[in-house]
């Protein structure tokens, strides 16, 4: 029985999870700090706790995520590409297209029909169609950012933005607050705003079913809702763990495919 | 004869009242809420800077964003025509105009008559807008007006690595933590806002004279940091606010027009 552990370092957060062959035994995320070292050994060390299981134990780590070459503790790196691709594919075995929404970042993969990686597009220069574009937007409505999709459920009218620019729809959020709007025509409004500019990074992709959502933003239900209206289809949300942690789950299956020595 | 032109845009209104061929008085306001009352409130005040009446216009074209409220317009002009129309009367010799707004940023080509020959719009992205230098100038806390001045006196070059505002406004609050000089950071600033106007021009393939128009003209930071990285002299309008340039071509579209 091998115990193998995936470690995802972001810039906003910072998951590990832990495996005993293909079986799940914890996971932890934290808010990272500044420094991507520590962050890691932070969120180990609570998922270690969690399992009261210790550094030796596990046979092999490997990292990813914006701060993998800082982890002290990692046998190896892999990409986020990969890992949520691994991770993805694993929690949901007919995943042909995979959008991952994370705090500060958005990327859709695409795989081929045996899972193996095909194409990717990234979007880390525009907040629009990540994470922060809800947290600006929450703000604005003085809420938090998981009301933004509970709320926007009750509307069959959502508020419509002029761009998707996150500066820009901020201003809009505001006109339509003093214009009195429904407050859930509002939420509705923001989570289609983000889901077009989602779907806008995919434009050159060419979208394969199934579509799953991974990251942090895939907890929010809006913002499914939403996307699966702009891409017409129904996207299959991943139940069995929390999405965010689907880069260090990806993580812990190489971990345990290294430990194995395959080769795939 | 007089005309008058009104530039509705999303952070400022100008209106401009002409003599003939002579600018009588010219009219700054902050938008209002609606853009009903900021066409009204501006033309009033030029008119009673002017000691005239309404009716005392003959003809009065409306442009910018809310050109299509402006209960007073005879008609409208898209701004790309108006601020070409403006820059060229300004200076025949212009052939390139970089023009940027409170939200938005435009690159415009001019034949040597004036005419338009092809344009580059931005309103859909905030970098490279006058918005980005409200944003920062609340990050800083410094007054908008003041910036171009006070990053004068920078010493350290910086770089900003984002283009997004969102992520630039990240990092201008690490930067204030890690104590670097507001000038510094200022400077930075108006480089990356320059850049990426630049990138917008470049575009078009760059024909001199480059004029320069908008409320952003003002920033002495940002329109050297423009002329540094588009490599050529650039050109201010001469006498006269480049904010009310929009405004001014509408006016004068509005002369051609009664003639």
């Amino acid at each position: 029985m091998t115990i193998t552990a995936g470690c995802d370092v972001g810039s906003l957060t910072s998951k590990a999870v832990v495996m005993k062959n293909r079986r799940i035994l914890g996971a932890a995320i934290i808010r990272s700090g500044p420094k991507p070292a520590e962050s890691a050994a932070q969120v180990m060390a609570g998922v270690l706790e969690q399992t009261g299981l210790s550094q030796k134990e596990v046979a092999c780590c490997v990292g990813t995520g914006y701060g993998r070459e800082k982890i002290a503790f990692v046998d190896q790196v892999v990409s986020e590409i990969s890992c949520h691709a691994k991770g993805a594919r694993w929690l949901v075995p007919s995943a042909r297209t995979i959008f991952d929404i994370g705090g500060q970042d958005c990327k859709v993969i695409k795989l081929d029909p045996h899972g193996n990686l095909e194409k990717f597009v990234t979007n880390d220069k525009c907040a629009s169609g990540t994470g922060r574009f809800l947290d600006v937007m929450a703000k604005v409505m003085n809420m938090k950012v998981s009301d933004l999709g509970k709320l926007a459920a009750k509307s069959d009218a959502p508020v419509t933005f002029a761009s998707v620019c996150t500066v820009f729809a901020q201003a809009d959020v505001i006109k339509h607050i003093n214009a009195r709007r429904p407050v859930a025509d509002i939420c509705a409004g923001i989570n289609t705003a983000m889901a077009n500019r989602v779907s806008m990074l995919a434009n050159t992709i060419k979208l394969e079913k199934d579509i799953c959502i991974t990251g942090g933003v895939a907890k929010n239900d809006g913002v499914v809702k939403a996307l699966n209206k702009i891409l017409g289809c129904r996207i299959k949300q991943i139940k069995r763990v929390d999405p965010q942690l689907t880069g260090a789950v990806g993580a812990a299956l190489f971990a345990l495919e290294k430990n194995n020595g395959d080769k795939k | 004869m007089l005309t008058a032109g009104c530039d509705v845009g999303s952070r400022t209104a100008k209106a401009v009242i002409l003599k003939n061929d002579t600018i009588l008085t010219d009219a700054v306001i902050s938008a209002r809420l609606d853009p009903i009352e900021s066409a009204e409130n501006v033309m009033d005040m030029a008119l009673e800077q002017a000691g005239l009446a309404l009716e005392d216009i003959q003809k009065i074209i409306g442009t910018g964003y809310g050109q299509q409220q402006i209960p007073f317009a005879h008609t409208c002009e898209s701004e790309i025509v108006c601020h070409a129309r403006g820059a060229f009367w300004n200076m025949p010799t212009a052939r390139t105009i970089v023009d940027i707004g409170g939200q938005d940023s435009k690159a415009i080509k001019l034949d040597a008559d004036g005419r338009v020959i092809r344009y580059s719009y931005n309103d859909k992205c905030a970098a490279g807008t006058g918005r980005f230098l409200e944003i920062m100038a609340d990050a800083l806390q410094v007054d908008l007006d003041e910036m171009g001045a006070c990053g004068q006196t920078y010493q350290e070059e910086i770089s900003i690595s984002n283009q997004c505002v969102i992520f630039a406004e990240t990092e201008v609050v690490s930067l204030i933590n890690e104590e670097k000089d507001v000038a510094d950071i200022l400077n930075a600033l108006h480089c990356s806002l320059s850049n990426r106007v630049a990138s917008q021009v470049r575009s078009l393939l760059i024909e001199e004279d480059v004029v320069m128009t908008g409320g952003v003209a003002k920033n002495v930071g940002v329109f050297d940091a423009l002329a540094q990285g588009l490599g050529v002299e650039l050109k201010p309008l001469e006498g006269i606010d480049p904010q009310i340039n929009g405004a001014l071509g509408a006016a004068l579209i509005a002369a051609d027009g009664t003639n």
